[in-house]
């Protein structure tokens, strides 16, 4: 039992990794690796987000202002004050978390939608500080950020590597970095899903009252979660800044922070894979929008809308549900 | 001194009404079905720009009014049975999804039959302000109270003395037991929607001669509304009232002693301190969860 989960765990961490080597075939020019590099920080966010989401049934509607601060903090700490860019990350993130904690600690112990007031409250407060706090952020002009850094190692999206001997651009390198940082995202929330914690928060999903009458400290979990989640967003978006050498306070917006909330109920609430895919439809669709020039919002809110009505469980797990149910036929047929 | 405080306090009391109109929607909705209906902000938007586009038109003032209030009142119909009652088995937080996708849809459309600018709305009456004790009073605010006091009446007496306003009540308290005594809760599901879009394209009407209106005015005045309605307790009509008029007043207050930059912070703020301290908000019920 246990050796089958580790294989269809492993399975899709496979299968995911696959893709990506694949991919940079039919990738044509920079444009395309930008856009695909984006997709993945920004996949590896709502991967945290969707632990919240689909394993404490919980919502976030302030997770651009984690992934913003994350994004500032690391973009003043290496530009205005010269840090190298790991510590500026990691300080970074455990100021995230620790917001995340005073604020999902309390309001966690309530049942009910309470989080999603409270993180649409957070994240608004972190919007209005980095518009107002000119000096140091630059305001709604937003300000540039340098370069990642590691041991005086640069990568830069204009730069050229050499990898193994092959000659690679920068944002290739970044799109080779962004894809492994998002496949030990998606081992990390994996295993954190298999782990005890992730048993216990399954149990809270399921009937909270059941869960805290065996003695799971409900409360306590949900916010560790939570925290995860807050910490993933931090993360992401203070490589985000690095990647994209400026950033404005659209990065912490509350549109944003609906479009991640979008991308993992699309994709598949609890499903990891599925939040993936969210993240991918949700990114490209206002590429391939763009030709309906001003019907673009019509359409989009019209394809959010029927998606939802007809896949209310979400892409991916309606998709595999269709294929499995297909295969299952075609054996019943054959038996 | 004197006149200042009361400048803000006007200002504050005015658009908190308008507030108070939105998470009264917001609450009806909330009520009902449990989804945080995010396309509120959207009937806000159509009551002003459809009176707007109407008397432009050569429509008398009034006939535009009650058009524009019918065409929201359907456009909530529409959203409840072709949105929400389509996805069945949908989790709530779906449904919320689904609310968020028609607030695009309806805002996209708007933005194309009515373009991207702002639109000036003439106050219901004289456009000379009223004095008093050195403070200016816009009498369009007189407007916004007057219409905003006669819709809490109306709403109070819709569900405490007709027949449909107690079937919505009995639905919100248990939806099983309600359909048990004969309440057919979709139908009860769908005049929520109803309702609650005639009571956001009044606020939206009222409001639009003071703020101006636009395509995307939904966006910033609903979620303030949806502030509103927490502070109050979500689901709370009392609630919502006053959490309305203290969102409105506060933030009036802030920005005109503190810093209008951080307005919306200090807002934002009250939810969190509500949260922390007044969990269900300030009139919010508490729920006992039978298992």
């Amino acid at each position: 039992m246990l050796n089958r989960f580790m294989q269809s765990r492993l399975r899709g961490l496979m299968i995911l990794a696959l893709i990506l080597i694949i991919l940079p075939a039919f990738l044509g020019n920079p444009f395309h690796y930008e856009l695909v590099t984006q997709m993945a920080i920004i996949a590896a966010t709502v991967v945290g987000l969707n632990l919240l989401v689909g394993f404490a049934g919980q919502i976030s509607l302030g997770h651009a202002g984690f992934f913003g601060l994350g994004a500032y903090f690391s973009g003043i700490a290496t530009g205005t004050y010269g840090w190298p860019s790991v510590p500026a990350l990691l300080v970074g993130a455990i100021l995230v978390a620790l917001i995340a904690w005073i604020v999902g600690r309390p309001i966690l112990r309530l049942k009910g939608h309470y989080l999603s007031m409270a993180t649409l409250a957070v994240g608004f407060i972190i919007a209005i500080i980095l518009n107002n706090e000119r000096a140091l952020t630059g305001g709604p002009d937003g300000m540039p950020v340098p370069a990642f850094e590691v041991f005086g190692w640069e990568l830069s999206a204009f730069g050229r590597y050499s990898l193994f001997g092959l000659e690679i651009e920068g944002f290739q390198a970044w799109y080779i970095f962004a894809s492994v940082v998002l496949l030990v995202a998606v081992w990390f929330a994996l295993n954190l899903i298999e782990s005890p914690i992730g048993r216990a928060l399954r149990s809270v999903h399921g009937s909270e009252v059941a869960a805290s009458v065996v003695g799971v400290n409900t409360a306590k979990y949900k916010s560790l979660v939570f925290v995860i989640s807050a910490i993933y967003a931090s993360l992401m978006g203070g490589l985000y800044a690095h990647f994209q050498g400026f950033i404005t306070p659209a990065v912490a917006s509350f549109e944003f922070s609906i479009l991640f909330i979008t991308m993992v109920v699309l994709g598949g609430m609890g499903s990891t894979f599925g939040v993936i895919l969210g993240a991918v439809v949700l990114k490209l669709l206002p590429q391939v929008l763009a030709d309906f020039q001003e019907l673009e919002t019509v359409m989009f809110g019209l394809i959010l809308m029927l998606t939802m009505i007809f896949m209310p469980k979400g892409l991916l797990p309606t998709l595999t549900a269709i294929v499995s149910k297909r295969m299952r036929k075609k054996a019943g047929g054959e038996a | 001194m004197l006149a200042e405080f009361l400048q803000y306090l006007f200002t504050g009391i005015t658009i908190g009404a308008t507030y108070a109109l939105i998470a009264l929607g917001f609450t009806l909705i909330y009520n009902a079905s449990h989804v945080i209906n995010f396309a509120q902000g959207e009937f806000l938007m159509i009551g002003g720009m459809a009176t707007v586009s109407l008397t432009a038109m050569g429509v008398p003032m009034v006939f535009a009014v009650v058009l524009a209030i019918i065409l929201a009142g359907v456009l909530g119909i529409a959203l409840q049975r072709l949105a929400i009652a389509p996805a069945k088995q949908a989790d709530v937080v779906t449904l919320i999804i689904i609310t968020i996708g028609a607030s695009i849809f309806i805002r996209g459309i708007a933005q194309v039959v009515w373009g991207k600018e702002y639109h000036v709305m003439q106050n219901f009456s004289t456009d000379q302000p009223i004095q008093v004790f050195g403070a200016v009073l816009n009498s369009q605010s007189l407007w916004v109270l007057g219409i905003g006091a006669v819709m809490v009446v109306a709403l109070v007496l819709f569900f405490t003395k007709t027949l449909i306003g107690k079937a919505i009540l009995a639905t919100s308290m248990n939806k099983e037991a309600a359909r048990l005594v004969g309440i057919r809760t979709q139908m009860v599901l769908m005049l929520a929607f109803m309702v609650s879009a005639l009571l956001g394209s009044v606020a939206g009407i009222v409001v639009a001669p003071i703020t101006f209106t636009s395509y995307d005015i939904g966006i910033i005045l609903g979620l303030k509304g949806f502030v509103a309605a927490a502070i109050g307790g979500l689901g709370s009509g009392v609630g919502a009232v006053v959490g309305g008029l203290a969102l409105g007043i506060v933030e009036a207050m802030a920005a005109g002693y503190i810093s209008s930059d951080y307005k919306d912070a200090v807002a934002f703020s009250m939810i969190l301190l509500v949260l922390f301290f007044m969990p269900r908000g300030l009139f919010g019920a508490k729920v006992v969860e039978r298992v």
